[in-house]
């Protein structure tokens, strides 16, 4: 005798309630997760800025850590002092242009008649002003991206760079101490004011990073890919961006 | 009544030796050299997996009666995706840095054969508490070959053990590196984790008369 969960229709049965139980279960958990998962997208945002400007928590020489979530609404507002909107030519201010995806605007911006809106925060610390540039690549095997914050003579003061899923032990060290730290100092600029960026360098001479006009920093061994991405998103970037932070230093 | 019977402690304990997933079943091999470059992920995954298939066991195993064998294997991978992107949800929601850190491994449990395998071949056929059990003891005998791997891989591969330097600074050369030590980079790819395995497989069947095949 065949069982009963052997016939068709007990299948096709099944095989539906399953799919509205399981959807709806997951429709729920997501529907009712979401506004916190919301929220700490943006505490993650705006910690990541602050880092990039050199504030947040960090303790000994390997450490990364933020702002706590708890003071980091206070601690943005307290040290960005403007946030701003560049579209097309316009400048404007924008409260919430730290919200501003940029994944987002590059898809949109692909369309016709769309120029794609970029955000650049200005902080201020112990009297010195910093510029914040957000920017985003391709890595090996999915999104990079980071912040970089400037001075008044485009010198880097620091930068905060993140993937999605590069491999760890390699490309994933691009969020590790030692590899972003290396970027402070650098200059972005060459001594007769032409654009260079700052290259991702395999072979460099200077592993100890001691030479901070050669627009050069030590490259990560086996991460050849995620190292070009980011020389490259960095150059896109502030390629962009320089037009404005020049008006805006002047 | 103890908690365990004899055949339930076998349940837990043989797939950490005797029937160990990878290395004997060679089962989970793909997410076991995707991920092994780094103690701490090994960890992590380790961690994810226990609870995947401890959860999924059990699921399984209520469900044992009423899934259509047609569609068996359907059914199964619909509750590992379930269990994965709930548990994917509740982490991004409460635990956002420790989300970050899994991102990568969340996709890899689904692809993993092993929950697929402990699916199939004994939640379908077997109560839940046992279920739970073998769920339980299979996910560890993974972690423990897992953690090994990471091991070994991570240290001679880029000199630190979670991140910290344990034999001194590559840089600096100071420690092991100023007699002239290098770190092996080959280490950190994915085909020296096969070598890794192969070379565990090799010393536990050298060890165990029992596991070696007649031909």
């Amino acid at each position: 005798m065949a069982k009963k969960t052997d016939s068709n229709s007990y299948t096709f049965i099944f095989a539906i309630l399953m799919v509205i139980v399981v959807g709806s279960l997951l429709a729920f958990v997501a529907s009712s997760l979401k506004p916190t998962i919301v929220e700490n997208q943006r505490y993650e945002k705006q910690q990541n800025i602050l880092y990039a400007m050199d504030v947040h928590n960090n303790e000994g020489d390997n450490d990364v850590s933020f702002i706590s979530t708890e003071n980091v609404g206070d601690q943005f507002n307290q040290y960005i002092k403007r946030q701003l909107v560049i579209q097309g030519g316009e400048v404007t201010e924008n409260d919430e242009a730290y919200l501003i995806d940029l994944a987002r605007e590059e898809a949109l911006s692909k369309k016709a008649g769309y120029e794609k809106r970029l955000p650049l925060f200005i902080g201020e610390k112990d009297g010195k002003t910093y510029y914040i540039v957000p920017m985003r690549g391709k890595g090996l095997w999915d999104a990079i991206w980071g912040f970089m914050s400037l001075n008044d003579e485009f010198v880097v003061q620091g930068v905060y760079f993140d993937h999605k899923a590069e491999t760890p032990g390699l490309g994933a060290n691009i969020k590790e101490r030692f590899f972003m730290d290396d970027f402070e100092g650098e200059h972005v600029l060459d001594e007769s004011g032409n654009f260079q960026g700052i290259n991702v360098a395999k072979g460099n001479n200077d592993p100890l990073n001691e030479r901070k006009t050669d627009h050069q920093v030590d490259a990560i061994a086996g991460s050849t890919i995620t190292g070009n991405g980011v020389t490259s998103m960095i150059s896109t970037y502030l390629r962009t961006y320089l037009p404005h932070l020049k008006n805006l230093t002047q | 009544m103890a908690l365990l019977s004899k055949k339930d402690k076998a349940l837990i304990l043989d797939p950490l030796t005797d029937n160990n997933p990878i290395t004997i079943q060679v089962l989970g091999i793909c997410s076991a050299l995707a991920i092994t470059a780094q103690l701490k992920a090994s960890v992590v995954m380790a961690i994810s997996v226990l609870f995947v298939m401890g959860a999924g066991n059990v699921v399984i195993s209520l469900m044992r009666n009423i899934i259509p064998s047609k569609i068996r294997i359907i059914v199964q991978l619909v509750v590992v995706a379930t269990l994965v992107i709930i548990v994917d949800q509740v982490l991004k929601a409460f635990a956002y840095e420790l989300s970050k850190e899994l991102s990568v491994f969340i996709g890899l449990i689904i692809t993993n054969c092993i929950i697929m395998g402990r699916f199939e071949a004994f939640a379908l056929g077997n109560g839940v508490y046992r279920s739970f059990l073998d769920g339980i003891g299979n996910a560890l005998g993974y972690s423990v070959i897992l953690i090994i791997v990471g091991f070994f891989r991570e240290l001679l591969g880029s000199g630190t053990l979670l991140g910290i330097q344990v034999l001194g600074d590559p840089i600096a050369k100071t420690g092991l590196y100023s007699i002239g030590y290098e770190n092996n980079g080959f280490m950190l790819l994915s085909p020296m984790a096969l070598i890794v395995v192969g070379i565990i497989i090799w010393v536990q069947r050298s060890r165990n008369p029992k596991l070696i095949e007649e031909n």
